[in-house]
């Protein structure tokens, strides 16, 4: 008997008390799209490819985010400028099949691609979802602010010579026999 | 530690060690690293590799060796420089070795450039792996890294010192195997630099290996870094070059419909673990815009496949005869197919007639039981070589590799005799300094082996000959002397006579058939000199200047010459003609090509690019690259081996054997060949062993990290297309199936887990530098027959005017196909003539300047004039590359003559790539 009552009569009660109780709370239900919701930085959203601190294409097409991709979604081609920067291309994601797992964010060594606060990816048309470079490509730094790959890697570019990157001493002189 | 007397590689007594614990059994006289790669354990190394023994520069191979069981403290030592002992424990596992090789590889990347994602070698380099391994993760040194400037190295290699680790390796393999003398270590301490005296094109035919033997990303690749793909990336199959007779294996790598690389791929009796840079450099010509895309006809309208399908039916089987001319650059099925759609009475060879004359030569010395045609690995053990006429570094560039490997012989036999282990690569070069095993060679100009000869005969063709002949005579007074002699032939004679193992080289490269008969004299002469008692055969290599030039001899009868299928042409014996992958004007006299295809009633082409025969073609069927279908090639040995499909045509282009055969399927087309011709009985054993793939599994032609499989066609189409089904082969275009380094036989690109670079090849291996465990190594199908025994006459003497012609060949330009590749374009000089400082002051003719040559027939033909020190007076070799001349014109056979004149020097490439080391340079001959 008390464990009837427990079970059917004390349980409605509580169902009951609970939803008395949000009578009197400021509902959660937001006003979408009227109301936009607060994102956080680090939610994975769309993806974009970032420019360094000095306005040039961050990234470096290396590969990393094509082969970190779970589904296969990034396809790249290196290309490289007459001084010896390496940039994609072409660079795109398929986000019709992209999770936005952040793994390729995750993979790239020069912050270029980034998961984003923006959702809003919905198209009519399925090919639409294709993204090339010059869709992913922004005019600014992203969450990354102060990384140059180019500053701080060997490799010699237009504008940083060699044994100018961090922790870079003066090109050795070959014929030189000093210590 | 007992020292004990040091067996040699050679002998394959096992002893047992312990390493961490477990009892291996190992090759006694081995080192430690070795066998435990052999074994599949996980040690690292940088400076040891599997063709270049020992040095012990870079101490990351460090493991603990203990005196007994009850030795807990041990000692450290190298594995690479520590003999196999019987009952030796050792540890890899060892804590004290794990912090000291971390230790190790932390200070070696102390000056590393952080620029891994920018660096062509990221995702198959042995130092990222071997830091992996070692447990190396952050630079905590704080002081500053040492930089360097690059260096200019040609159109081959790219150059970034930043990265290096001084492993030495790059100049061990350059200088030391590869006998290269323009990369060298400079500087001292941790300054060390390797690099050119000055900026410069890397000279050596084989730089492109110090890609593959550069442990990290100092040398890359230019011209694949110019259409860069990651390893994991490419689609690869085994594959077989087609530069050159030799068919070394590699594996080719497509991403985006484009044939990106070419690596080599390991073969124990071919290549090994080299290529040479016309194979690694030369297949450009691929991906080339002007590649026949539909079949077109005479007007150059294009037509749909059946259409031309029906028309070139129409033309076989049309009154009057058709003649098929076969292709030594196509493979067996397509000139099986065309063989027999024509008949084989009207199948004809499709190369020159002094080079079908020489392919007769070759297969019959090649099935004589008195001679052995060696392998690239047997070349290498010859401990004495003549090498008559050919030019081998241009011709077979890998076979010149292994005739440098075959003078240290006499090194390695000192080393035997000093207890020193052949794999201790330094001691070994000390103890030997100069002294080298015996390589003579016979030519009418200073070669690229020169440097490690021991005697050089330099004259005119035809004083070759009767030299040759006269050595044969030396060795056996039976065979025909040729007279005279220079003094260096008794020395010469007894080299060859007291070897272990003489080789003698020719070749049909150079269409000299007379020192084809010498050789085949000289080796029958040392056969009988050295035969009593059962012997072994005597090493005989002929070498055959294409790829496929052996099958397609075996397919072709002696009679059925190129010329003779002119002659008929131009008769009206025949009405039309079907030529397969060949250019005739390369071939042939123009004369004769072209009165042949004028009198032609119908003329088909199949090719892949556009030539001066298909512009006279009318009908014109575009067929597919090496790479881009499956077929199979003989090479000099008579080895028939299998060349998988790597990726699609995007075009109406079809593998030849579909056009002409009309077969189905690959397979069918192979085993109606093996069944059809005898000599071709065992070519079906080329196919691979597919028992262990069951229900249709296959082994996957992309890697398990193959990227961008939703992307990649994704700006067409975003649904994504069915994968290509392959129903032609054991291999899938996919990444699933069964992977190599599990049950499938069949390896294209190495990789095993935590060894993602070509090291990784000791994976697949039976023991280090053994067959591979899945390696397929091709078929041998030369049968041996009675031997004759008869010694060639001495060819009588062609005197004449003028000056003795005869072809030079560069490895960058002589080859048809690759020298239409971008990269092998840059390296290519303009046709020139090299002649001595003799004959060129004579006829008034200076370095550099135009020069007409005229032949019999009135056959003129311009060139450069390339004065050479130790070019021979009387004779001139011309260089054609790409520039049109009638080569045959002026060559019409052995002991043909040219004059000169002075000319114009012809437009286009100068002479500045040319690669040799007697340019007569200097005021005198500007």
């Amino acid at each position: 008997m008390f464990r009837l009552i427990k079970d059917t009569l004390l349980s409605q009660a509580v169902t009951l008390w609970g939803v008395f109780r949000k009578l009197f709370v400021k509902a959660d239900t937001v006003q979408y799209p009227d109301e936009q919701p607060y994102m956080f930085p680090r939610w994975r959203g769309r993806i974009i490819l970032s420019r360094d601190p000095d306005g040039e294409e961050r990234c470096v097409a290396c590969n990393l985010c094509a082969v970190a991709c779970p589904v296969d979604c990034i396809a790249l081609q290196k290309a490289e400028t007459e001084d010896g920067r390496w940039y994609p291309e072409f660079f795109r994601i398929n986000f019709s099949r992209c999770i936005m797992c952040g793994f390729c964010e995750e993979a790239c060594p020069t912050n270029a691609i980034q998961l984003t606060p923006d959702f809003e990816m919905a198209e009519y048309v399925r090919q639409d979802m294709v993204w090339e470079k010059e869709d992913l490509l922004i005019d600014g730094v992203g969450k990354y602010h102060d990384y140059n790959f180019y500053r701080v890697a060997g490799k010699q570019v237009a504008g940083k010579d060699k044994g100018e990157a961090l922790n870079e001493a003066e090109p050795v002189d070959v014929r030189s026999l000093l210590p | 530690m007992p020292v004990q007397a040091l067996s040699t590689m050679t002998d394959k007594a096992k002893v047992e060690i312990s390493i961490d614990g477990v009892t291996y059994e190992v090759n006694a006289g081995s080192n430690l690293l070795q066998e435990c790669l052999s074994l599949g354990l996980d040690l690292p190394y940088f400076c040891w590799h599997p063709c270049m023994g020992s040095v012990g520069a870079c101490r990351q191979c460090a493991v603990k060796q203990y005196r007994d069981e009850e030795d807990s403290a041990g000692i450290m030592t190298m594995a690479c420089m520590t003999p196999v002992q019987p009952g030796a424990r050792i540890s890899i596992e060892d804590q004290q070795a794990k912090a000291f090789r971390a230790g190790v590889i932390e200070s070696l990347m102390i000056s590393h450039p952080h620029d891994c994602p920018v660096c062509e070698e990221g995702g198959e380099c042995h130092l990222q792996d071997m830091t992996l391994m070692s447990g190396h993760n952050y630079r905590r040194y704080d002081k500053k890294k040492v930089t360097h400037r690059n260096q200019y190295l040609g159109p081959f290699i790219n150059h970034e010192m930043n990265r290096c680790i001084t492993c030495y390796r790059c100049v061990r393999f350059y200088n030391e195997y590869a006998g290269g003398e323009d990369l060298s270590a400079q500087a001292a301490h941790h300054f060390t630099y390797f690099g050119r005296h000055r900026e410069g094109t890397l000279e050596s035919e084989f730089s492109g290996n110090l890609v593959e033997v550069c442990p990290t990303g100092v040398f890359t690749d230019k011209v694949f870094s110019e259409n860069y793909t990651r390893k994991w990336d490419l689609q690869t199959a085994p594959s077989i070059c087609a530069g050159c007779g030799v068919g070394c294996n590699i594996a080719p790598g497509e991403r985006y419909g484009e044939l990106r690389r070419v690596v080599n791929r390991y073969h124990s009796e071919l290549n090994g673990y080299f290529i040479c840079d016309r194979g690694r450099f030369g297949t450009g010509y691929v991906n080339d815009a002007e590649r026949l895309k539909t079949p077109l006809d005479g007007a150059d309208k294009e037509l749909d496949a059946a259409a031309a399908q029906r028309q070139l039916c129409e033309i076989a089987g049309s009154d009057g005869g058709t003649i098929g001319i076969g292709s030594p650059r196509a493979g067996n099925e397509a000139n099986f197919a065309l063989r027999k759609l024509v008949g084989e009475e009207n199948f004809h060879a499709g190369y020159s007639d002094a080079e079908h004359a020489c392919m007769q030569l070759i297969a019959e010395a090649a099935s004589d039981p008195r001679f052995h045609n060696p392998s690239i690995r047997e070349i290498e053990q010859a401990d004495a070589v003549l090498v008559l006429g050919e030019d081998v570094t241009n011709t077979a560039p890998r076979v010149a590799l292994a005739l440098r490997q075959s003078v240290h012989n006499k090194a390695l036999e000192l080393a035997d005799g000093a207890n020193i282990p052949r794999w201790q690569d330094a001691a070994v070069r000390e103890l030997a300094q100069q002294e080298r095993s015996p390589l003579s060679i016979f030519a009418c100009g200073a070669t690229r082996l020169d440097d490690v000869a021991s005697d050089r005969v330099i004259d005119t063709p035809s004083a070759l000959a009767r030299n040759a002949f006269e050595l044969a005579h030396r060795i056996d007074s039976d065979a025909p002397s040729g007279g005279g002699g220079v003094d260096a032939l008794a020395r010469i004679a007894d080299q060859l006579l007291a070897a272990r193992r003489p080789l003698i080289v020719a070749g049909a490269s150079g269409g000299d058939i007379d020192l084809i008969k010498a050789a085949v004299n000289v080796a029958g002469a040392l056969r009988k000199r050295r035969g009593n008692g059962g012997a072994s055969p005597v090493d005989l290599c002929l070498l055959t200047a294409e790829v496929n030039s052996m099958g397609l001899h075996l397919m072709t009868r002696p009679e059925n010459s190129l010329g003779a299928a002119l002659r008929k042409l131009s008769s009206g014996e025949a009405a039309n003609v079907i030529v397969l992958e060949n250019d005739l004007y390369r071939r042939a006299p123009h004369a004769g090509v072209d009165a042949a295809l004028a009198a032609a009633g119908q003329t088909a082409a199949l090719d892949l690019l556009p030539n001066r025969t298909t512009a006279k073609a009318d009908l014109v069927l575009p067929v597919t690259a090496f790479s881009e279908q499956q077929t199979s090639y003989v090479n000099y040995e008579g080895r028939a081996q299998l060349a998988y499909q790597v990726h699609r045509s995007h075009s109406a282009a079809r593998p030849a054997w579909q056009w002409t055969g009309g077969f189905e399927h690959f397979r069918r087309a192979l085993l109606d060949c093996a069944d059809s011709i005898p000599a071709f009985a065992k070519l079906g054993d080329v196919l691979p062993d597919t028992s262990n793939l069951p229900n249709g599994i296959k082994v996957p032609r992309q890697s398990e990290r193959y990227s961008g499989r939703t992307a990649m066609k994704a700006n067409l189409n975003v649904h994504e297309p069915k994968q290509t089904q392959d129903p032609e082969s054991a291999l899938a275009f996919s990444m699933e199936g069964v992977p190599p380094r599990r049950d499938a036989t069949i390896l294209a690109s190495s990789w095993a887990p935590q060894w993602n670079s070509n090291q990784s090849i000791s994976k697949f291996q039976d023991e280090i530098n053994g067959p591979l465990r899945q390696g397929h190594g091709g078929t041998l199908l030369l049968e041996k027959r009675s031997e004759s025994g008869e010694y060639h006459p001495l060819p009588a003497k062609v005197d004449g005017a003028g000056l003795e012609l005869l072809p030079a060949l560069q490895i960058f330009g002589s080859e048809e196909l690759s020298s239409r590749s971008e990269a092998i374009r840059a390296r290519m000089t303009g046709a020139y003539v090299a002649i001595s400082p003799a004959d060129a002051q004579r006829h008034g003719l200076q370095q550099g300047q135009g020069v007409t040559l005229s032949g019999a027939g009135g056959v003129t033909a311009t060139a450069l004039t390339c004065i050479r020190t130790q070019m021979s007076a009387g004779a001139v070799a011309l260089y054609v590359g790409d520039a049109e001349i009638d080569f045959h014109g002026l060559f019409h056979g052995l002991g043909a003559r040219v004059e000169l004149a002075p000319a114009e020097a012809p437009e286009g490439r100068g002479l500045g790539e040319l690669i040799v080391s007697d340019l007569a340079r200097g005021r005198d001959y500007v």
